[in-house]
Formats: C-alpha cells, structure tokens, sequence
C-alpha cells in the first residue's frame, strides 16, 4: 500500500494551502538566492559568447582558429589523463588495503587520506612550491647526498603540475573505490577460494570488476576536477604549461569577455558531457551518493 | 479541544467518543484505496479493521486521526464532523506501528508532550506521567531514554503517551505488528484491559485476524477499499457472509454447489453427488450456484461421532496427515472432487489416522454457510 | 609475509608518507628561522608566527576571512535547511530539478563559476566589497548544507511529526520541539562545511576581492605570485589547525547525529 501519511510541513496548516505548494514554498527562497546570484551570472556571463554584438557563432569559429587553443585544450586534457591514470595507480592500492586492515588501522589511514582536505588547496600548492623549488627539500636533498651538482628544474614544469595535482586529487580517487570494496560481500572472495582460486586471481576475477562502479565514479571526479582546476597549475606551472582555466583567466583579465565566454562554454561542455556519460555507468550514481555523506 | 479531567485517576471510566463514518472515500491519483465506508462506532467500543495489506484500512484511520482528508463523504466524532479539523486540534489518541516515541526527549518527556501543548503545570504534569506509567505497568522509568527499552516497553510507552491527556477516542495502527508473538499476546491482553479500565473508545488495525478474535468487540473485516462484514467476532466467525471473510478470517474449507431447494430455514444443495444442507440469510432460488462454508475445525470423523443430528455427511480419502502440536490436519478429497481440510484436537483421545484412509465425515448444520 | 605482500604493504605505506609529507613539510617550514624559503630550516622558532600576528594586513584580512565566512554560515545555513525541508517534500520532477541547481556549484569548473559571478556582479558595484564574497560564497556553500541537513532528513522518521501532531502540538510547535532537535547534527555539519568552504575559497575571491576586501587566501596567493617569505607558512598552518579543528567537529557531530 503507497505510504500516504506524510505529515504536511507547519505552512500547509497554517495556511489552508494544498500539500503540493506548501514544500514550494519552503525552497522558493534558496531556489530564488541560487538562480540570481549564480545561475542567472552564469548564464549572462556565456551568453556573451553568442551575442556580441549580436546573435552570432562568430567567437568560436575565433575559437578553432585560435592557435593558442587546441595546444592548450591538449595541455589540459593531457594533464587530466595523466593525473587521473596517476592517482588511480597510487590510489588503488591504498583502497585495497583501507578494505582489508582492521577497524582502528582502517581509520587511521583514512585520516591521513583525509588530512589533505583539513588543507586548502593553495596551503598544498604551496607545499610543492617549498618541496620543488630550487632550494626546496628534493634539491636540498638530492645535492646534500652528492647525487647532483646543480639543483633540478623542478618547479615550474608540466611534471610540477602533474604531481601536485595527483597529491590534491588522490583522495577523490580513493574515496569512492574504498567505499566500494567495504560493500562487497565479504563472502563472495571466500566462496572463490573455496572454489579453488588463487588470491591473485580472487582479486583479478573477483575483487576487482566489482569495485569498478567505485573506480569509475574515482575517475569521473579526478578527470572532471583536472579540467577545471586552477590554482594548482597557476602556481606550480611554467608559462608554456597553460591550462584551460589559466586561459579563460587570461582572457578576463584582457577584458575579452566574448572568447573567455567561448572557452568556458567549451570547457563547461565537456565536462558536462563526461558527467553525463559516466553517470550513466551502472553503480556509479550510488557510489557518489554515498560518499557524499 | 475538551478538557483535561483533571482528577481522573485510573480506574474512573470516561465516556467514550462515538465516531460515524458516511460514504467516505478517499483516492490517490486513480487509485481508489477506499471506496465507500461507512461505519457507526458506538462511545466505548473496541472496534477493530481488519484486512489484508492495501484494503484501506490504514488509510481510513488516518481520516479519522486527520492526516488524510476524505475525497468524498464525511466523519463526525461526537456528532461533529471533524473534515475540516487539523490533527492537532482533535485531541484523539494514536498509537503508530513503530512506537513513534521523540528519541531525544526522555520517557517522561515523551509522555508529558502532550500535557505541555496543552498547558498543564508541571506538577499536575509530573502527576499524570506518573500514573499514566503505573497503568501501563512500567513505574520508575522516566529518565530512561526510548533507545534503552525493548519493543514491549516502548509500545507501553506509547501507549502512556496516547492516553495520559484523557482522550475519548484512541486510534491503533498496528501497534504490535513489530513483537514477537507472546509478547503480542500478554499486550494484547494488557490492551483489552486498559479498554475496560479507561472505557474510552478504541480503534484498531490490524491484518491479523486472531488479535482482531482476541480483543475487539465488533471488527469490521475489510477488503479493496470497501467493508466486507462488519460484526462481532462471533458473528464474523460462525457467519461470514462471503468466501473472503470466510477466508481471512480463520480457515474455510468451500463447497461449490447447486441449489435442489429450501426445507425449514435450511437450504439443501447438492455438491458432487453429495447432499448438503446450510443455514442462508437469504434464499437463493432453485438451480443457483452457490458456495458453501465450513471450519476445518468443525469437521468431525463419523466413527468416533456416531449420534450426530441433524448433520452433513460426506465420504473422502485422506491425502496428507500432519502434526501441528496442538492438532492434527488431515488434507482429504471428497468423492465428488472437492479438497478440505480438517482440524482435529491431538491426545490420546482421538485416533490417529493415515493417508489412503477412506473415512466418512460428519458436521452439524448450524455449522454450514452459504456465502 | 611473502615478498608480494611486503611490496604491496610498502607501496602503499609510501603513498599515505607522500599523502602527508607535504603537509607536514608546510607545518615544518613555518616554525624556520630562515628568512627565505629553504629546506631544511637552518634553525628554528616562531619569527613567521610574530610576523604574521605583527601585520595590520594579514590580520585584517584574517578578520575580513573569517567575518565573510560567518556570514555565510549564517545564510546559507537559513536558505539551506528550509530549503532541505522543502525539497525532501516535493515531487520526483521538481525534486531533481532543485537538486541539481543546487549541486551545481560542485559540478561547474570553480573557475567558470568565478568569472561569470565576476562578470555580473561588477555590473552592481559588488567587486571589492565583502558583501558581493558573502553573496557569493553563499552559493558555493549551499550545496553543503543541504546535502548534509538532507541526509540528516533522510533519516528522520516523519511519523514523528504525524505523532506530535496527534498529541496536540501545532505545526509550528512540532517543527520546534520534534524535528529541529532531531535534524540540529545535520545542519550544524553543513555549518561547520560552509564555513570551511568560504575560509578556504580563492578563485571567486581571486576576480571578487578587488582591492577592497583582500581575503586571507588572496593575500596569501599574492604573495607566494611575488614575494615568497615564510610568514606563509606560518599562515598555512594556522589555517590547517583551524580547519582540522572544525572537521574533527564535523565528524563528532556526524557520530553523535548517527547514533540517535
């Protein structure tokens, strides 16, 4: 029998108001707040990529003849592969063992897989500028135990951006696959055994295609942030290292409002569209909702 | 809202409220989850509704408590109908199926709710806690906290809760559909008894039909939005008026048949050769359809009860017998095809028989319906 | 233990050390003598503490960080649980229509977000003003409370409110008495999450700040662009103990709203 008896919010009573308007009214204020002082800026901001001076698509043909561009989207999107390849490779194996120690280490190394997000991410770029700058610690210590005589161009490369990206973004990757290896039926690896496989092969054919929907959703949240991210590669990253952001950045500083609309309506695209894709992956939905909490 | 009697003690019954139901109906969207009730209940009855899972019957104790409003046709308490009332404001009992208690508030707290909407000064408050608790036979524990009763406990004190500002009519919705089942029964005892001490009027739901047996004065049996029979549980029992109360409420065993005529108050049918005569409410002409009922219970093996009068008989194989602690089952097919089943007392008294056994049996006519 | 385990223990025991060390290194750094950017400090003490505590700039952006962060708190925390409340009650269609204007702010690129806020709000004079970074951060933190006071929803049990009812208390009074106490956890957390969001924030304060209201994030963020000295450190690890502070509230809070 459909459950019926949901009690009416205090409004519906007061007022002789039918049960559907009453919870309207309760979110008509946030939903107002979200729509003038985010949506509708927003919207203005990439409309601007279509209407000046008029209707016209006339700013992205700017776009593919930009030079500039496509080396930059590569940039960005090589740099988001990479990171994504980076933190699922140090990553998964951090998730295995959350999944496997007891209850108290278990915590432990989830706070320190946490600890970076009691950190923002300027104070952890800025922790890479003081490890790879150089008189930074790596510098300091690969010349102090005479490995190298003059110190490293650390700072200021593409390898800079990539490892402090994947320093940020691990947890993100760790997270969801974690949260999924916990939910698998403990059973299920110890019916494999007794069926006659071998641990390695209980974590290839078994462990490992259940986690996916973790694994996915870890890639969907690494890839998609590696597009927009900002701070990170602004301050670690050489002028040849621009990232989409940077260059949307740019543009505003510059004032040209129409192509930084353009870039962002790309960039907001794609990423929209890999959400869409990824969502669509079975689990993967699930998984967000429960790391979320 | 009526007042508190403020010198009530336990003990003193109050007058019971009476609630009319007239041609309510209540539907979601398309679905018609009730579809014409109309029932009387009479100040300080025990009614219970009883019904399967989706019969409406949940749906039509919350019009009455005020968290459904009808579709169609009206409720009055008291003579007053009650349509356009809030909840809050009808100052009715209700007992929820999984307690419902505040889990941040205290035992004491929880029962005292009500009295502090109402306006009640502490210390006549702590007072009626204080009975209340010991009606419901759980003195002392008012600084416990509902996570640290069991599920008996709780219910009691929901009960507590429901009652401790005297109202006249209290609503149940399954209450002890969540307890094991001699934990339901010592409630559903301590149940009846809180009706007759209070001698309020109770409404209850269930979809249990030995609890409905158990405690209710009259129990309105319903069925796909609509009152099938309503009665005492007697008359629901010995009579029910169609093959589902017949079904739902205790076992039925049913025998299609043909109408040959009417003799007295009997009707005589005949069933797969086999003559069979039944008490009717009505008389269904000559050469009709009909179903006839009889308890499993009722059935009797012929040898050990040769001097019954006025009975029916009938030959049939026994197919399965099986032990079922306090009685045995025997599944039998008639000769003319029909499967029934008969309950018999264990103990040494009474033979113990086999399958493939060819037995005749033997019931009385008072113990026959058609429905 | 075979030498597959022990490869697989040290790896990833290597990766929690690269998860923390940065950090750490950041916490080290701070308490350096050194008056430029060098490690290891030759010699350590609390010279990047005074200097920092000694700067009228970097305590008045702290101050500015912090009002703007309870400010925040305090509307989005109201916009948010009503909103919650009201979302948990509507219909299917309408519910994921909200939900996701609320959860954009988590979806769209920080960046893109920043500039088209930028974009308007410099339209109405808001650029350079701590109100324009309180309106704004408030966007970005609503996904925050709502999320959390929806969880804390999701588990409340709504015969509760039909009980209060039953038993006389008004609407109002059940919301006061009954559902408030139960879902205050979830709004606290989301509270405690706003505040965080809106401390830590940089890119919209990036484009917002203006000259007028230099967050402690921008601050810091010019600085490490021109002049790195240490007093950043020191910062960074005053920010981080604030956070841990807060977080590990949070997570008591969550335990505490769990265990009801």
């Amino acid at each position: 029998m459909r459950s019926s008896a949901v009690a009416l919010p205090p409004i519906a009573i007061i007022l002789p108001v039918s049960r559907r308007i009453a919870p309207a009214l309760l979110v008509a204020p946030l939903v107002l707040y979200m729509l003038v002082f985010y949506a509708a800026p927003l919207a203005a901001m990439l409309a601007r990529s279509v209407d000046d001076p008029t209707w016209t698509v006339a700013n992205y043909r700017q776009l593919i003849d930009d030079p500039v561009f496509p080396i930059v989207f590569w940039t960005t999107l090589r740099t988001a592969l990479i990171v994504t390849g980076g933190t699922l490779l140090l990553g998964y194996p951090v998730a295995l063992a959350m999944s496997r120690l007891s209850r108290g280490a278990a915590a432990v190394v989830l706070i320190i897989v946490l600890l970076p997000f009691w950190t923002s991410v300027l104070v952890r770029s800025y922790a890479w500028m003081v490890l790879l700058g150089r008189r930074g610690l790596i510098n300091e210590a690969l010349s102090a135990s005479g490995l190298i005589d003059a110190p490293l161009k650390l700072l200021n490369t593409p390898f800079a951006v990539q490892i402090a990206m994947i320093h940020i973004l691990l947890p993100y990757m760790i997270l969801p696959i974690a949260s999924v290896l916990r939910q698998i039926d403990g059973s299920l690896p110890r019916a494999a055994s007794g069926l006659g496989a071998a641990p390695f092969s209980v974590f290839t054919r078994v462990i490992l295609p259940l986690s996916m929907p973790g694994v996915a959703a870890g890639v969907l949240l690494v890839f998609v942030l590696s597009l927009g991210f900002y701070i990170t590669p602004a301050l670690v990253g050489g002028p040849h290292d621009y990232m989409l952001s940077m260059l949307i950045a740019q543009q505003v500083d510059l004032l040209n409002w129409p192509y930084a609309a353009c870039l962002s309506a790309t960039l907001l695209a794609t990423t929209l569209l890999i959400i869409a894709v990824f969502m669509r992956l079975p689990g993967v939905r699930d998984v967000l909702r429960s790391v979320t909490r | 809202m009526d007042s508190i009697v403020a010198t009530a003690t336990p003990g003193i019954g109050l007058r019971g409220a009476s609630v009319v139901l007239s041609d309510v109906e209540k539907h979601f969207d398309s679905v018609g989850a009730v579809r014409g009730v109309s029932l009387t209940v009479a100040a300080g009855e025990f009614l219970t509704l009883l019904g399967p899972s989706g019969s409406g019957k949940t749906t039509t104790l919350m019009m009455i408590a005020g968290f459904e409003t009808p579709s169609r046709g009206d409720i009055t308490i008291d003579q007053r109908s009650v349509i356009t009332q809030p909840p809050h404001k009808r100052n009715i009992g209700m007992v929820f199926q999984n307690y419902a208690l505040f889990p941040h508030m205290t035992v004491a707290e929880n029962i005292a709710f009500p009295l502090r909407q109402r306006g009640i000064d502490r210390a006549t408050r702590a007072r009626l806690v204080f009975e209340t608790l010991e009606l419901v036979r759980l003195p002392g524990y008012e600084t416990r906290y509902p996570r640290q009763l069991s599920g008996g406990q709780q219910q009691r004190v929901a009960l507590a809760r429901s009652i401790v500002f005297r109202p006249r009519l209290l609503l149940m919705d399954e209450p002890l559909g969540a307890l094991d089942k001699q934990l339901r029964e010592s409630l559903q005892l301590e149940m009846r008894r809180l009706h007759a001490d209070l001698g309020i009027t109770f409404i209850y739901v269930t979809h249990d039909q030995e609890e409905a047996l158990t405690m209710s004065d009259r129990i309105a049996v319903m069925n796909h939005g609509l009152v099938a029979q309503i009665g005492t549980p007697e008359d629901l029992y010995d009579r029910p008026c169609d093959q589902f109360v017949a079904s739902f409420i205790g076992e039925s065993n049913f025998f299609p048949c043909v109408v040959l005529g009417i003799e007295d108050d009997m009707v005589i049918a005949e069933s797969g050769g086999t003559m069979i005569r039944a008490l009717a409410a009505n008389f269904p002409p000559r050469g009709e359809t009909v179903t006839v009922a009889i308890r499993p219970e009722r059935l009797r093996f012929a040898d050990s009860h040769p001097d019954m009068q006025r009975a029916n008989r009938v030959w049939a194989t026994i197919t399965e017998a099986m032990f079922a602690g306090e009685r045995r089952r025997y599944q039998c097919r008639c000769d003319g095809g029909v499967s029934i089943v008969v309950k018999e007392p264990s103990g040494a008294t009474s033979r113990r028989r086999a399958e493939g056994e060819y037995v005749e049996l033997v019931w009385s006519v008072a113990d026959t319906v058609v429905v | 233990m075979s030498i597959g385990r022990a490869c697989f223990a040290a790896f990833w025991s290597l990766v929690l050390l690269f998860l923390a060390l940065p950090i750490a290194i950041v916490v080290l750094l701070s308490f350096s003598s050194a008056s430029y950017l060098t490690f290891p400090p030759p010699a350590f003490g609390i010279r990047w503490y005074s200097a920092y505590l000694g700067s009228s700039e970097w305590l008045a952006s702290t101050w500015l960080s912090l009002s703007v962060a309870g400010a925040v708190v305090i509307l989005s925390t109201t916009l948010g649980t009503l909103g919650a409340l009201g979302l948990a009650r509507l219909r299917s269609t309408a519910q994921a229509a909200v939900a996701a204007l609320v959860a954009a702010p988590l979806i769209v690129p920080g960046i893109i977000a920043a500039i088209g806020i930028y974009y308007a709000f410099s339209r109405y004079r808001l650029v350079g003003t701590p109100i324009g970074l309180v309106l704004a951060h408030t966007c970005l933190a609503m996904p925050f409370v709502v999320t959390s006071v929806s969880a804390s929803l999701a588990g409340f049990d709504r015969r509760l409110e039909q009980a209060s009812l039953s038993l006389g208390a008004t609407p109002w009074g059940t919301f006061r008495q009954v559902t408030l106490p139960l879902i205050r956890p979830g709004v606290l957390v989301g509270a405690l999450f706003a505040f965080i969001s809106s401390f830590d924030e940089l890119i919209v304060a990036l484009f917002l700040s203006g000259s007028g209201a230099v967050t402690l994030p921008r601050r810091m963020w010019d600085d490490l662009r021109f002049d790195i000295d240490p007093t950043i450190a020191a910062v960074s690890t005053l920010t981080i103990v604030l956070t841990a502070a807060l977080l590990g509230g949070a997570h008591l809070l969550r335990r505490r709203g769990g265990a009801r």
